[in-house]
């Protein structure tokens, strides 16, 4: 069991307040991804529920039982990091059994697990090696395996695929979303990429200043952002926001809308093109001089051609139209 | 990209190293020739260097004097038993000050190196008082618990700069596998320090090994190391070179060789995290 829940935490460090009092519930076997800009906060939040920092106020429940003053050892979680902090000076086969080690396990019991572990994460043929000869992503998965042979009420991911280039970033992506299907335990993943946030999560919390902006599903949080931050943060590329006339037309401070439901051909819409990438499976126009915003970014389906320079008619879906107030927040 | 060395260059540059290497080693390799000869070729003008009649006398007679072995197990007794006591009292410290350091962590580190610059003589006489009452003057345990104190800033230095570089995630690491304190100094903190603690180790024994000022005001014939030993050489009645290059060479022997085997460690712990 891991429902970890979160009464008025808050943080400080010295006067500087990173954390203002915040509450939130992690359900048992959600799949919880922190997310929000470098310095939001989101790597401290981790920290508090792991006890690797103290909170200044508040409390942090595990399972219903208070955590707050808990050593880290003693919380029943398990954490990998971003520089995967395996332990240099052992094999990897100890490495995974540190913990069990701790934990007085019996010999047999130990083998039983670490066996099953490196299996699980195809590590058994490196378990004699020590991590100085591993790539990162086995690296990686040695530091999962540690922390998956415990058996942990939750499992607490510092950033951990920053550290790897992008092809083994989306194959470890695909590997820790498996684990979670196969496990069910609970995961709390620190990101600062939204897309791994998207792809991975069952709910998002995206944080900016130690503050939650909004938590919830990722297509709730693309489809109905609660305001500004939230709607230019979540999707890729990243929302258009446009003030001005326009908006006003919608009775709008700001009106918003994504790439993907704004189509070329006829529209209200006018300007010229700029860069165009060509990825193929879509092209993304970068369009100026509309008079709505310095750039509106277009993403048309497949391969389309438009030269830097050509005058282009785009047409917004008006349905998907994200409406702001003067205050940044959503408009119903 | 490498810069080209050239033949040239490459023979100045070792014809300098070897200079500054032989003007370095120069006065030992003196001592050691000089206590192979007699007193009058020992002080010969102008000097002799080699060729003379080599001659183990002064080792025969500094050995019926004085009690080599006594002396000697008294060093080894005295730069150990510090230096083990010394790292027993720094590594808690050093790893407090390396890993939850305070507001006046760099000020306490720089306090304890200042302790260094005061002259040992400043302090001489009121330590010489305590000792006499504490019945400590001439014990082993007395000059032990000397030179753990004046080497201490320098194991504690030492050993915050080798924990230092050891990441704090693989610490926090350990804690999240349930790792308490002691294990996580022993199973993790330790082994990785290894290189560092193990040239602390060497330098801190070659240090109390030659210290001299309170190894010879606080001893007289029991608890007296090979310092004092070669001292005795150098007496009022008159100097007798060869028979205290003899003694000389006997005390520093040890060290010389533990320093020769140790070496590569000794190197190596003290570039330590110089070059990644």
């Amino acid at each position: 069991m891991g429902r970890i829940t979160l009464d008025q935490v808050q943080k400080k460090f010295g006067d500087v307040e990173v954390i203002p009092p915040l509450d939130l519930t992690i359900e048992d076997g959600e799949f919880v991804v922190f997310v929000g800009p470098s310095g939001c906060g989101k790597s401290t939040l981790l920290r508090l529920i792991a006890g690797l920092e103290d909170v200044s106020g508040g409390e942090i429940r595990i399972d219903g039982k208070p955590a707050t003053d808990l050593p880290p050892a003693k919380r029943g979680l398990a954490m990998v990091f971003q520089s995967y902090a395996l332990y240099p000076h052992m094999t990897v086969r100890k490495n995974i059994t540190f913990p069990l080690k701790m934990a007085g396990m019996s010999e047999e019991e130990k083998k039983r697990r670490v066996d099953h572990a490196a299996e699980v994460l195809n590590l058994t043929d490196y378990l004699d090696r020590r991590p100085g000869q591993l790539s990162g992503g086995q690296r990686q998965r040695v530091a999962i395996g540690r922390a998956i042979v415990r058996e942990p009420a939750a499992f607490l991911f510092d950033e951990p695929l920053s550290n790897l280039d992008a092809a083994l970033r989306v194959g470890m992506r695909l590997e820790i979303s498996e684990l979670h299907e196969r496990l069910a335990t609970t995961m709390i993943y620190v990101t600062h990429d939204q897309v791994e946030a998207m792809t991975m999560a069952d709910k998002i919390v995206v944080l900016r200043k130690g503050h939650i902006e909004q938590v919830g599903s990722p297509l709730e949080l693309y489809r109905t952002p609660r305001n500004l931050f939230v709607a230019g943060f979540i999707g890729s590329p990243t929302m258009n926001l446009i003030d001005g006339d326009e908006a006003g037309n919608h009775e709008a401070q700001t009106i918003g809308i994504r790439p993907e439901h704004i189509s070329v051909g006829d529209g209200p819409w006018q300007g010229t093109v700029g860069v165009s990438e060509h990825l193929g499976s879509d092209t993304f126009f970068h369009v100026h001089d509309t008079g709505l915003a310095e750039t509106i970014t277009v993403r048309a389906p497949g391969e389309v051609e438009h030269r830097a320079g050509d005058t282009i008619r785009l047409a917004p879906q008006m349905d998907k139209l994200h409406r702001f107030g003067s205050d940044g927040l959503r408009i119903a | 990209m490498a810069r080209a060395v050239t033949t040239k260059t490459k023979a100045i540059n070792t014809a300098i190293a070897w200079t500054i290497a032989i003007l370095i080693f120069f006065p030992i390799l003196w001592t050691i020739l000089t206590s192979f000869k007699t007193e009058g070729t020992a002080i010969a003008d102008p000097p002799v260097f080699l060729f003379f009649d080599w001659t183990l006398d002064n080792y025969a007679t500094v050995q019926e004097r004085s009690n080599y072995f006594r002396h000697f197990m008294n060093s080894v007794v005295i730069s150990v038993g510090s230096t083990v006591i010394g790292l027993i009292i720094a590594i808690p410290a050093a790893w407090a000050m390396a890993f939850v350091p305070g507001r006046q962590t760099k000020n306490v580190l720089m306090w304890m190196l200042s302790t260094k610059m005061l002259p040992p003589v400043g302090v001489l006489v009121p330590l010489y008082l305590i000792f006499r009452d504490w019945g400590l003057l001439d014990t082993r345990i007395g000059l032990i618990i000397v030179l753990t104190l004046i080497n201490l800033p320098i194991i504690v230095w030492m050993l915050y700069t080798y924990f230092r570089e050891i990441p704090n995630d693989i610490l926090e690491a350990a804690r999240m596998d349930g790792a308490t304190l002691r294990s996580e100094v022993i199973y993790v903190l330790l082994p990785m320090a290894v290189p560092g603690i193990a040239s602390t180790l060497l330098l801190n024994i070659i240090l109390a090994w030659n210290e001299a000022f309170w190894t010879l005001n606080l001893t007289a014939a029991n608890a007296a190391p090979l310092t004092a030993f070669i001292a005795s050489y150098s007496s009022p009645e008159g100097l007798f070179y060869a028979k205290l290059s003899a003694a000389s060479t006997m005390a520093i022997a040890p060290i010389l060789i533990m320093g020769w085997f140790s070496q590569k460690q000794l190197v190596r712990g003290l570039t330590f995290g110089a070059v990644k």
